[in-house]
């Protein structure tokens, strides 16, 4: 998925490689900040960013104005049954199949909380450096709409089960990189809502209530994005944070995770907001990225005409069609939700220990694994790749603790077996191959018992078919003996290398009077001699020795 | 009710007459300040009693000293002893419920099963297994209380012809028990009422005098106990539903503590103050439903886990007790319920029941509730609020009457204009308004301070007192039609009870007297409150206090 965005990022909007610089300069900047974590670091971030906003806005298709973008996202839980009944949910599943009478609302029913939601959000909540609110209640969210069997939602208002976070974000290597902070509000736990599939002719709608009622949690996030590409990481990274947590599939096509943005433009230096636009239908992110270009970019426009008041707070559809955003409904004044605690069901309190388990409990978090893959040297776009998904991270970290050596294994992973899963349209976790075997191939490559190029047959065996590296290395011994044995018998090759140094003496006096660059030359000839199976490595190490004339 | 080991002639009269509880008129006139009215009522039967205690060999036949017995029980005892099949019980009372019920309205719908229901409880008698503690006891149930297959309209016409999927978890415990639910009882619509004229299909009248009101909302269960329709029946009591029809009725009513009785399958008024309660002839019929029904639900996350203790087994002990049983117990007369605005009537039947406790051994001391007067618009405050959101599932999309249109908007206006009555809408509009944006602070918030302080006030009350007594309606039965134009009226009439659901505590209603009026005169039921959970307190209180009552038979006129 972060392939395809970038790429849309590309044709979209050119000015991001111009900025890199500045970008890059404030990575540095950030970096020093968050090697020591607390509250204090976070808020000198945060102005840290404010005040370097500014100069991204100084660029030409911003006009002297900066862009103030907040998201809301929902994340859809992937809990066995939903939040306030028994039901499963199951995406795809025929319409009003996993209901029952609670989730539809019938009449004498009643909520009960299942508890991994409350589990669910709280690693949230931790994974967002959020403050926990040990005792937090649910609220009634009252509206009408035909998807909503209750005529409320049940929800978070006014205390929300986490508040006062944060995330840190690495922007991709190819705009520049540079590392971010954006301030977390809030997280709260709600229900879902059913559907409506409307008719062809828009002349009726049906229900499908199959997802009323599936546990969300909704995380809002400061105004602290400027551009569509750090919103667009932003959710991308509350992604791989649902997905490291294992609370959510985070998919966003299917609606496990989507993200409403509201964007609003301001001259620079003005502190009052800009009337904010929300931004609802986009389904990639990408599609978010360009989505909040667009965006900005008509509101600047609006506002260098001198017609900032035809901008209205209103909700703006995305069409990926036409890549742009249209009106979908101007909003008449502040809807009244009229919210009030929801009577049927007691206050969420938490222990001190409950959290405590959860805590110790946290898997690794993608800005952590960023931070140490880091240290070992990897390129940033090694890292950023490895600490994308948590499978392929997972895989990595397995063949590391098998002793792999850092880059090498990156290599692999990076290269041979991603193209093979992009090929087969595989996950990590269906290859046959091990992060054993794989640590394996790279030790029996680094001592030289095979050669790269064989190393490479021998992983492709091993992602299609299985087994192991010594046994593939043994069958082929059998098998093909003439294609992989290799001669690593020193005094064996020491044979040919004297064979050969006496059939050029030539060379070898050229070799002697300086021409140093001769060797590839007789390490070929030697190669010849050997029909290709001496081991390189002891050839070059018995050649260097014997061209040198040291015994 | 088994009978009492038998030890000497006078306590087998003890039991059956309560003849050491007698009090001559002599010593009972100067003590409280009855009306002439009372006394008249008093007076044939207490002539029957003064014969009976100057001569306590001869076995009592004026049937108006019999202390209301178990129906429940003797129900038990002749299935048990082969003396009547469960098929002649249901008879009986399904002939009683077709005569009267022209009169008195009370079902709103009447199962076609329950013949077939009993003749299944007599194969089981037949087969001697084991029976339930409601075997072949026929349970009216509110029409807000859902029970599978069988029409659960809450009263609402918007829900006119809906049958629920599943029996409410009351209703469960009371089948799982053996009871037979013999039908749906008439209630306001929603509960929102104290009369049934709300209902959205029909009146009920009192038995007591059918130009009169039930009480409401739950008037349909408590007139047919009330009728022998049923043996007993369900109620719900948000503001005083129970208590109040079974003042007017003259039957016992149970609202038990918050979360004693699971709400799963109740259709829900205002969810903080809603409780399944229960009708009965006597305590002793009250206490086994409510230990059937009541315990921890896992469908209802605001049920208690508080232990439930067996509510009727220590009722059977008290046949035999001492002269002075209450001994030792401090009840509080609210002194708020007892002044102005309160039926003098009613006013003297509550002393003069006060009166009787104190004969029990009982201490009576008056208590003042300073934030009494505070629970009336509080309440009406927080169950418009909750009602306003409770009530806006009815919009015809999945359930229910829906109004044929085009239109989503009209969709929802017209369904809910067509199918919700005008109580309902003018709550639904009170609610909106308290829980709009710019009014919570005023009103919901506000009544909710005011809720904590009443809980307070209660509590310390509770703290000093055992219990506390108070009238149940400041009122007996009115007429038919006397209150529908004047609503605060009606709302006044709910100041005993209000203030007992904002703090989530138990209270029985025992009758307990008689006002003029109607033929037979009105019944006045005594309100005991107690503290969370002390139900098994209540009853007992209650039993010894209805079991040592004189001279009251509350059996309508029109059996």
């Amino acid at each position: 998925m972060a392939l395809i965005f970038h790429r849309g990022i590309i044709a979209n909007s050119q000015f991001f490689s111009r900025s890199s610089g500045v970008l890059f300069r404030r990575l540095r900047a950030s970096r020093s900040c968050t090697s020591a974590r607390g509250e204090g670091t976070a808020n000198t971030l945060k102005e840290e960013l404010i005040q370097v906003a500014p100069k991204r806005a100084l660029e030409p298709n911003t006009h002297g104005f900066e862009a103030i973008i907040g998201i809301e996202t929902h994340v859809q839980l992937f809990t066995l049954t939903k939040a306030f009944c028994s039901c499963p949910y199951v995406y795809g599943s025929r319409p009003n199949t996993t209901i029952c009478p609670v989730c539809m609302g019938h009449p004498g029913t009643l909520p009960v909380l299942n508890s991994k939601v409350v589990e669910f959000a709280v690693k949230l909540g931790l994974a967002l450096n959020c403050g926990l609110s040990m005792t937090s209640k649910f609220d009634r969210k009252h509206y009408f709409y035909p998807d909503l069997p209750k005529g409320y939602q049940i929800s978070q208002f006014d205390i929300p089960i986490a508040t006062k976070g944060f995330i840190d974000v690495d922007l991709p290597v190819e705009f520049g990189g540079g590392h971010r902070r954006f301030g977390i509000t809030r997280v709260h736990m709600e229900e879902d809502a059913g559907k409506l599939l409307h008719s062809e002719t828009g002349s009726y709608s049906q229900v499908d209530l199959n997802r009323a009622g599936v546990p969300l949690l909704e995380i809002v996030s400061e105004p602290d994005m400027r551009s569509g590409l750090e919103a667009a990481e932003y959710a991308a990274e509350i992604q791989r944070l649902v997905r490291f947590l294992g609370i959510s599939n985070g998919n966003m096509q299917e609606g496990s995770l989507r993200c409403d943005v509201n964007v609003s433009v301001r001259p620079i230096g003005q502190s009052k907001f800009g009337t904010k636009v929300e931004i609802k239908n986009m389904n990639s992110f990408s599609a978010m990225s360009r989505a909040i270009d667009y965006e900005i970019s008509r509101q600047v426009l609006l506002h260098s005409l001198g017609q900032s008041d035809q901008i209205f707070q209103e909700t703006r559809l995305w069409e990926e069609g036409a890549q742009k955003t249209f009106t979908m409904r101007k909003k008449e004044g502040l809807a009244d939700y009229r919210y009030f605690p929801e009577p049927d069901l007691p206050e969420v309190v938490l222990t001190k220990e409950f959290v405590d388990k959860l805590c110790q409990g946290l898997p690794e978090l993608p800005e952590a694994k960023r931070r140490r893959y880091e240290k070992m040297d990897l390129a940033m776009q090694d890292v950023l790749f490895l600490a994308n998904d948590n499978h392929v991270a997972e895989f990595f970290d397995a063949s590391l603790e098998n002793g792999a050596d850092p880059k090498l294994a990156a290599n692999w992973i990076m290269g041979d077996i991603s193209a093979f899963l992009k090929n087969e349209r595989l996950s990590i976790t269906e290859i046959k191959l091990t992060p054993f075997e794989l640590s394996e191939l790279i030790a029996s490559i680094k001592n030289g018992t095979i050669s790269g190029k064989i190393g490479k047959e021998i992983l492709f065996e091993l992602l299609a078919k299985g087994g192991t590296v010594q046994s593939l290395i043994e069958e082929k011994d059998l098998v093909q003996a003439s294609l992989i044995f290799l001669i690593v018998d020193p005094a064996a090759i020491e044979a040919l290398v004297d064979k050969v140094l006496a059939a050029n003496p030539k060379q070898l006096e050229q070799y002697r009077a300086g021409k140093t660059r001769l060797q590839g030359f007789f390490a070929g000839q030697v190669m010849k001699e050997s029909k290709g199976k001496a081991n390189p490595l002891v050839l070059n190490k018995i050649l260097g020795v014997k061209l040198k004339g040291e015994s | 009710m088994p009978p009492p080991p038998v030890r000497s002639p006078s306590r087998l009269l003890l039991c059956h007459c309560r003849l050491p509880f007698h009090i001559s008129p002599q010593t009972r006139l100067p003590l409280s300040h009855n009306s002439s009215v009372r006394r008249r009522f008093h007076c044939s039967a207490v002539s029957a009693v003064s014969a009976l205690s100057s001569d306590p060999q001869i076995a009592p036949t004026d049937l108006t000293t019999t202390p209301p017995s178990s129906h429940i029980l003797s129900i038990r005892e002749s299935l048990l002893s082969r003396r009547r099949t469960a098929a002649d019980v249901a008879g009986e009372y399904l002939d009683r419920l077709r005569r009267t019920e022209p009169h008195i309205r009370s079902f709103l719908h009447v199962s076609e099963t329950t013949m077939r229901e009993a003749e299944e409880v007599d194969r089981l008698v037949a087969s001697g297994k084991d029976l339930g503690p409601l075997a072949g006891v026929l349970v009216g149930v509110k029409d807000n209380i859902c029970t599978a297959g069988m029409p659960s309209t809450g009263g609402s016409r918007i829900l006119e012809g809906y049958r629920p999927p599943f029996d409410a978890t009351a209703v469960r415990k009371l089948k799982e028990a053996g009871a037979i639910v013999i039908g749906k009882t008439n209630m306001d619509e929603f509960g929102m009422g104290s009369t049934t004229e709300g209902s959205g299909f029909q009146v009920t009248a009192n038995p007591w005098d059918i130009s009169r009101v039930p009480g409401g909302s739950s008037g349909g269960s408590a007139a047919a106990v009330s009728a022998k329709q049923c043996v007993v029946s369900l109620g719900s009591d948000t503001g005083g539903s129970v208590r109040q029809p079974a003042s007017f009725c003259g039957v016992v009513g149970l609202k038990p503590t918050y979360g004693r009785v699971s709400r799963f399958g109740l259709m829900a008024y205002a969810s903080s103050l809603d409780v399944i309660g229960c009708f009965g002839a006597s305590v002793i019929d009250s206490a086994i439903v409510l230990n059937v029904v009541s315990g921890h639900d896992r469908f209802d996350s605001t049920s208690s886990t508080h232990e439930v203790p067996d509510y009727a087994s220590f009722l059977m002990s008290t046949d035999h007790f001492e002269s002075t049983p209450l001994k030792g117990l401090k009840v509080g007369m609210i002194r708020e319920t007892i002044g102005d605005g309160v039926d003098v009537g009613v006013i003297s039947s509550i002393k003069a029941a006060a009166l009787h406790l104190e004969e029990l051994g009982a201490t009576i001391t008056e208590v003042s509730l300073p934030s009494f007067s505070l629970g009336l618009p509080a309440y009406y405050v927080l169950a418009s609020s909750e009602a306003s959101s409770n009530l806006s599932r009815y919009d015809g999309v999945r359930y229910g009457n829906r109004a044929t249109v085009d239109e989503l908007n009209s969709l929802y206006g017209d369904s809910r204009a067509d199918g919700l009555g005008p109580e309902v809408k003018m709550r639904i509009l009170m609610g909106t308004y308290a829980l709009s944006a710019g009014y919570y602070d005023a009103y919901y918030k506000r009544a909710q301070q005011v809720r904590t302080l009443i809980r307070k006030s209660f509590k310390d009350a509770l703290e000093k007192m055992d219990i506390l007594v108070s009238p149940a309606v400041p009122s007996p039965a009115y007429k038919i039609g006397e209150k529908v134009n004047d609503p605060l009226a009606m709302y006044a009439g709910d100041i005993m009870t209000v203030n007992v659901n904002l703090a989530g505590l138990p209270a029985l209603v025992v009758p307990c007297g008689f006002v003029e009026g109607g033929s037979a005169g009105l019944p006045v039921g005594l309100q005991m409150i107690g503290s969370s959970f002390s139900e098994e307190k209540l009853l007992r209180i209650g039993h010894i206090f209805e079991q040592t009552l004189p001279n009251y038979r509350f059996v309508p006129p029109l059996l």
